[in-house]
């Protein structure tokens, strides 16, 4: 697929993700990037792995 | 080679995807089990579809038309039938009086009208009725199966246009929790785009593909099992975990890989199959087949989707070329043991591992994917925008594959995956035992907009993106315009009151004197041309759109 076709990411996510994106840069292509994301990551993953995976139950579907 | 016409991705095709439901409270949830995703699954559904100011008159759905046992097979596919029963029980205190194929969901308890009053009230109302299904402005039908919640997106003839209705679904679903999150004394929930616990529940997320009825499905059966044991390379999700429970510690490509146990068949809860042989093609089935692929994963990624659907749809192409020309397109790639070599395959993110044809040959699955393409690409029409930007898609990603995948960490889901999960592991010095790498897969395809780890990957540009939010947006309010689904999803948009129900093939639409049932037997009827063609324009009243229907009956 070409480039062109492809939209950047600002056209996505929500407003709030916007204002992230606008900083730009948080990508896995710099360190500094990757690091940033993960900061970010680890502020919103749960506390209690253990319990969440545990505790992520569902009945089967199709 | 010489065919008579070129390949191209059109094709009438779809989407339905089962969200993973639990409480968004994770002591209710500890507490809850699995035990109460059936409630939170009908306060999903009543959400979004009752109150959702976008969505319509509040406190009314349009009821699910399961189409009937005497399937149409007028070769006009199209028909206008007076229903059964007086107006009045069309609109008002519907409850299958007028078709039997009208939907039954549980045994009615209280009234079908939705009662005034708060959120709360109409909410607990919906969780009562066991509130089941509802079809959406934009032909969507958003319903509760088995125990998920489910988006079955309007039908569509292009990948791209599968992308828009596929997104759209997920803001569907966002909107849903937001609405339950602001309601007193309701759960709040949580929806993943996935398809499994890792405790050994699959849910699906299922593509649908109408193919010419001459090709025999030996044919298609054939040629799908390697394209599709083979597709998760450029396609998968990527899952933390191997085997159904994730008995053992790893990532593997695929989220579905583990739950297929079959080649063929029938079923698609237990004993999956590879190739599914549902066939209700929801159209005139002397003319049609439906293709029902469920071994595909939840994508998040958008090219993902795009991918998945516009190369599947092209080796339909071949197949349907090759029975009307009788000459050969496709390569045989027929493999000694498709179930082993999704698995094989799934369990190799180094993607060297081989996997045995029936003519001897040891092959990878990039090496099988470049032959369904460059055996494609021969005979597909480049002067098609969206077939060279699927031939474009496929050749570079596999180019970039087998460079190195890591190369393709922005556009191959399992990839891009793999990539947070590698970085966390090295951050935090983790085996792939670790609860908090199975919480980063699972909490990567959480739907809330805070918690959502693929929309951080989203948000920072770590993922490439397909289509414009602004037509995500519009897609949940207005059906595509390319098929019947314009004509289900504008009637419904303009006149809600007057259309108690709807399904893929009928429409009740109610005058003034009686009701009539529409059936289209062919899902190209009912697009935004055909309706231009026949003077029929949605946003007059019923009764000029019923007239403008006779017409458009009698002169087919």
């Amino acid at each position: 697929m070409s480039q062109q076709s492809l939209n950047g990411p600002g056209t996505g996510g929500e407003d709030e993700q916007n204002e992230v994106a606008a900083t730009g840069g948080q990508t896995f292509a710099s360190a500094q990037g990757a690091d940033d994301l993960l900061d970010e990551i680890d502020a919103v993953l749960e506390s209690n792995a253990e319990t969440f995976v545990r505790s992520f139950v569902q009945k089967g579907g199709q | 080679m010489s065919i008579d016409r070129l390949l191209t991705t059109e094709r009438v095709m779809g989407i339905e995807t089962e969200f993973g439901v639990l409480h968004a409270d994770l002591e209710d949830r500890a507490r809850a089990g699995a035990g109460s995703s059936i409630l939170l699954s009908h306060l999903v559904v009543g959400a979004y579809a009752l109150l959702d100011p976008q969505e319509g008159e509040r406190g009314r759905r349009v009821r699910w038309d399961y189409g009937d046992e005497t399937p149409l097979r007028d070769a006009r596919g199209f028909e206008l039938q007076r229903a059964a029963a007086h107006p009045s029980q069309l609109t008002d205190e519907v409850r299958d009086a007028h078709v039997p194929s009208v939907e039954m969901d549980a045994p009615l308890a209280g009234p079908e009208v939705a009662p005034d009053g708060d959120d709360a009230e109409v909410l607990a109302w919906a969780a009562q009725r066991s509130l089941g299904n509802a079809v959406l402005t934009n032909g969507a039908r958003w319903y509760v199966d088995h125990a998920h919640p489910e988006y079955s997106a309007p039908e569509v003839m292009r990948a791209r246009e599968a992308v828009v209705q596929d997104r759209a679904g997920e803001e569907i679903a966002r909107r849903s929790m937001g609405i339950l999150a602001a309601a007193d004394g309701i759960p709040e929930v949580a929806l993943y785009k996935n398809n499994t616990d890792g405790k050994g529940a699959s849910y699906g997320t299922h593509e649908n593909f109408l193919v010419d009825r001459a090709v025999p499905f030996e044919r298609v059966t054939a040629a799908m099992l390697p394209f599709l044991a083979t597709r998760q390379v450029l396609v998968g999700a990527g899952r933390v975990g191997l085997g159904t429970r994730g008995e053992r510690p790893g990532f593997q490509l695929s989220s579905r890989a583990d739950f297929m146990e079959a080649e063929v068949g029938l079923e698609t809860t237990l004993n999956r199959p590879i190739v599914n042989t549902r066939d209700e093609p929801h159209a005139d089935p002397a003319r049609f087949r439906r293709l029902h692929v469920i071994i595909g994963d939840a994508n998040l990624l958008e090219e993902s989707t795009f991918l998945k659907l516009g190369t599947a749809s092209l080796v339909l192409a071949a197949l349907e070329a090759e029975h009307r020309t009788g000459r050969a397109i496709l390569p045989d790639l027929r493999l000694v043991d498709p179930v082993a070599a999704v698995r094989t395959i799934s369990h190799d993110p180094t993607l060297r591992a081989t996997v045995e044809l029936v003519d001897g040959r040891e092959l990878t699955a990039l090496q099988i994917q470049r032959a369904h393409l460059d055996a494609i690409a021969a005979v597909a029409d480049r002067d098609d925008a969206e077939t060279a930007q699927v031939l474009d898609s496929w050749a570079e990603l596999l180019d970039l594959l087998e460079q190195d995948p890591a190369l393709a960490a922005d556009r191959v889901e399992w990839v891009a995956k793999l990539q947070l999960l590698e970085r966390y592991r090295a951050r935090h010095g983790l085996e792939w035992g670790d609860p908090r790498l199975s919480m980063i897969d699972l909490q990567y395809s959480d739907l809330r907009p805070a918690q959502g780890l693929f929309a951080k990957l989203r948000a920072a540009g770590a993922v490439r993106t397909l289509v414009g939010q602004d037509e995500v947006d519009a897609a949940m309010t207005t059906a595509p315009t390319s098929t019947r689904a314009h004509l289900r999803g504008g009637l419904i948009s303009a006149h809600r009151e007057h259309v108690p129900s709807a399904g893929w093939d009928a429409i009740t639409l109610a005058g003034p004197d009686s009701g009539y049932r529409l059936r289209l037997a062919d899902p190209r009827l009912g697009s935004a041309a055909w309706c231009e063609l026949h003077g029929i324009d949605l946003t007059t009243d019923p009764e000029t759109i019923l007239d403008a229907l006779r017409r458009a009956v009698s002169a087919s």
